[in-house]
């Protein structure tokens, strides 16, 4: 199990935008690198990306949820 | 008007106050979660919790501000910058709901909204436009004889978009096709609307615009301002009235600005912009932004008039207080803004709370601020903290007078852009007034010094 965790403080968002999909689900397979949330901070975008390959777990933060740094965003089960 | 709601937060919240309190109206702030001990809920007379952070469930939702001003037995509602301010929409539920709009007519927020539709009632009305298409770019249009009538490089523009969104910059005829395609998608899934048309590139352009008043029967101009200094399409820095700008030029964008407010059947307060092209010594339209600017203060520094009294005057009924002829302008005035984020960081935001906070002080100084001494910065919205502005006798006295200020300026516990302003202000180019709205973002060395 791999934690991919928050390195700023702000409001979570698991889609691009209102009335997107989501970047990805539970049960999807991800890549190193690849984006499973952003953050948003003072009308910055702040794209958070998975640091391992796997298969998404589960999230700890709902969507539009409140984040601050260190917080752990999504656990990804590494492949 | 008795009472008067403001859809709004930080400085631009407790300015209004300010006016309004002079006048003798009491005050409403809405309020998120946040923002409940904030410096403008102090400030008012009340403030009424309408929701939680997120913007979209507090200070967009129409609804809960209008519940919030009938409950309050509020009279007008003063939308502010951002947020609500350009929403035809809600200016229509304000009305609707028998309370007084203090901004233009729903028509003429609608209008300017439609940039390809502003942009021909700005030609219509001799404002001088860019190089483009007369309209939008139809599907059957030929756009690459279009394209080659304009000259390239060439700008492709979502007719929804404004405020620098929505803009492919187009190089050459091969790469005209795909990104007029790729246009077209962008603005039908951003903004709903796939309408595009195209306007000549300047580089190197400088930003002016015009102040309009108006209440149905007079319209004037409060002079211009320049605002070249601009960080990703965010302006940094402000001055009035625009330095080397012909004479020409400035009468003709006044003028125009005037006659397009007329036409359009403006009311209250608006702000024309232009880019300047230094190089042909030409001003074009840009946008109208149908509401109070963040950088109206220097308009009021130079000219006496209070833009929110006459706003608040018009949107009751009583007209403005001042005809063409009573407007006079005088010295320079710069204004800066001070955003909590941290400049040796690539700007990053610099959520926090402000554990100490000074204020410079003196002649010619003016301070809109949202926050003081114990306020926290929430992560949820805008980063401006406050504006700091200055008034002098010349444009270079006024450069001076901001240096100093600046170095008064005392703030702990977030990372402020107070030392970009201090790098910019000392520049020979903005002292030469050689800077264009891409200066911060292609001077080497600008920001690695901060």
């Amino acid at each position: 199990m791999s934690d991919i965790i928050s390195p700023i403080p702000g409001v979570f968002y698991r889609c691009p935008g209102p009335g997107k999909d989501p970047f990805v689900q539970v049960g999807d397979t991800v890549t190193a690198g690849q984006t499973v949330g952003i953050v948003e901070i003072m009308k910055q975008f702040t794209e958070v990306q998975s640091d391992v390959a796997g298969v998404v777990a589960s999230f700890a933060i709902e969507d539009a949820g409140m984040v601050n740094p260190g917080d752990v965003i999504v656990t990804i089960t590494e492949a | 008007m008795k009472k008067l709601l403001i859809a709004n937060r930080g400085e631009i919240a407790v300015r209004i106050i300010r006016t309004a309190r002079q006048m003798g109206i009491a005050t409403v702030v809405v309020v998120s979660e946040p923002d409940k001990d904030s410096l403008a809920a102090r400030t008012a007379d009340e403030a009424v919790l309408i929701g939680p952070a997120p913007a979209t469930a507090s200070y967009l939702n129409h609804e809960a501000v209008i519940s919030a001003a009938l409950e309050t037995g509020a009279d007008a509602v003063h939308p502010g910058y951002g947020f609500l301010s350009e929403n035809a929409a809600f200016a229509r539920k304000v009305i609707d709901a028998g309370l007084a709009w203090v901004g233009p007519p729903p028509e003429a927020i609608e209008m300017m909204g439609n940039k390809s539709r502003a942009r021909e009632a700005a030609r219509e009305a001799g404002v001088p436009v860019l190089r483009g298409t007369d309209g939008p770019l139809r599907e059957e249009d030929d756009a690459l004889a279009i394209a080659r009538g304009i000259g390239f490089p060439l700008a492709v523009k979502a007719s929804a978009g404004g405020g620098g969104r929505g803009i492919r910059f187009v190089d050459t005829e091969e790469e005209l096709l795909a990104a007029i395609e790729m246009a077209r998608g962008e603005a039908g899934s951003v903004f709903g609307d796939p309408t595009v048309y195209m306007e000549r590139f300047v580089p190197h352009a400088r930003h002016v615009e015009v102040q309009v008043l108006a209440d149905g029967e007079v319209f004037v101009h409060l002079g211009d301002r320049d605002c070249s200094m601009q960080r990703r399409s965010q302006k940094v820095i402000e001055e009035a009235p625009a330095p080397a700008l012909p004479d020409e030029v400035r009468e003709r964008i006044r003028s125009s600005s005037v006659e397009l407010a007329r036409r359009c059947g403006y009311t209250g307060a608006g702000t024309v912009e232009f880019l300047y092209d230094p190089a042909a010594h030409e001003a074009a339209f840009i946008e109208m932004n149908t509401r109070l600017q963040v950088e109206h203060p220097i308009t009021e520094a130079i000219t006496g008039v209070d833009l929110v009294r006459e706003q608040l005057r018009v949107a009751s009924g009583q007209g403005l207080s001042v005809t063409q002829e009573d407007i006079t302008f005088t010295g320079h005035a710069i204004e800066v803004r001070l955003n909590a984020e941290d400049p040796s960081n690539n700007f990053f935001p610099s959520p926090g709370t402000i554990s100490a906070l000074q204020w410079p002080e003196g002649e010619g100084i003016r301070v809109d601020t949202g926050v003081d001494a114990g306020s926290v910065v929430a992560p949820f919205y805008d980063s401006m903290l406050a504006k700091l502005v200055v008034s002098a006798g010349t444009r270079e006295e006024a450069i001076a007078a901001m240096l100093a200020a600046l170095k008064q300026v005392h703030i702990e516990g977030v990372k402020t852009t107070v030392p970009l302003h201090q790098a910019l202000l000392a520049r020979p180019e903005f002292a030469a007034v050689e800077h264009h709205s891409k200066f911060i973002e292609t001077t080497p060395g600008l920001l690695e010094a901060l």
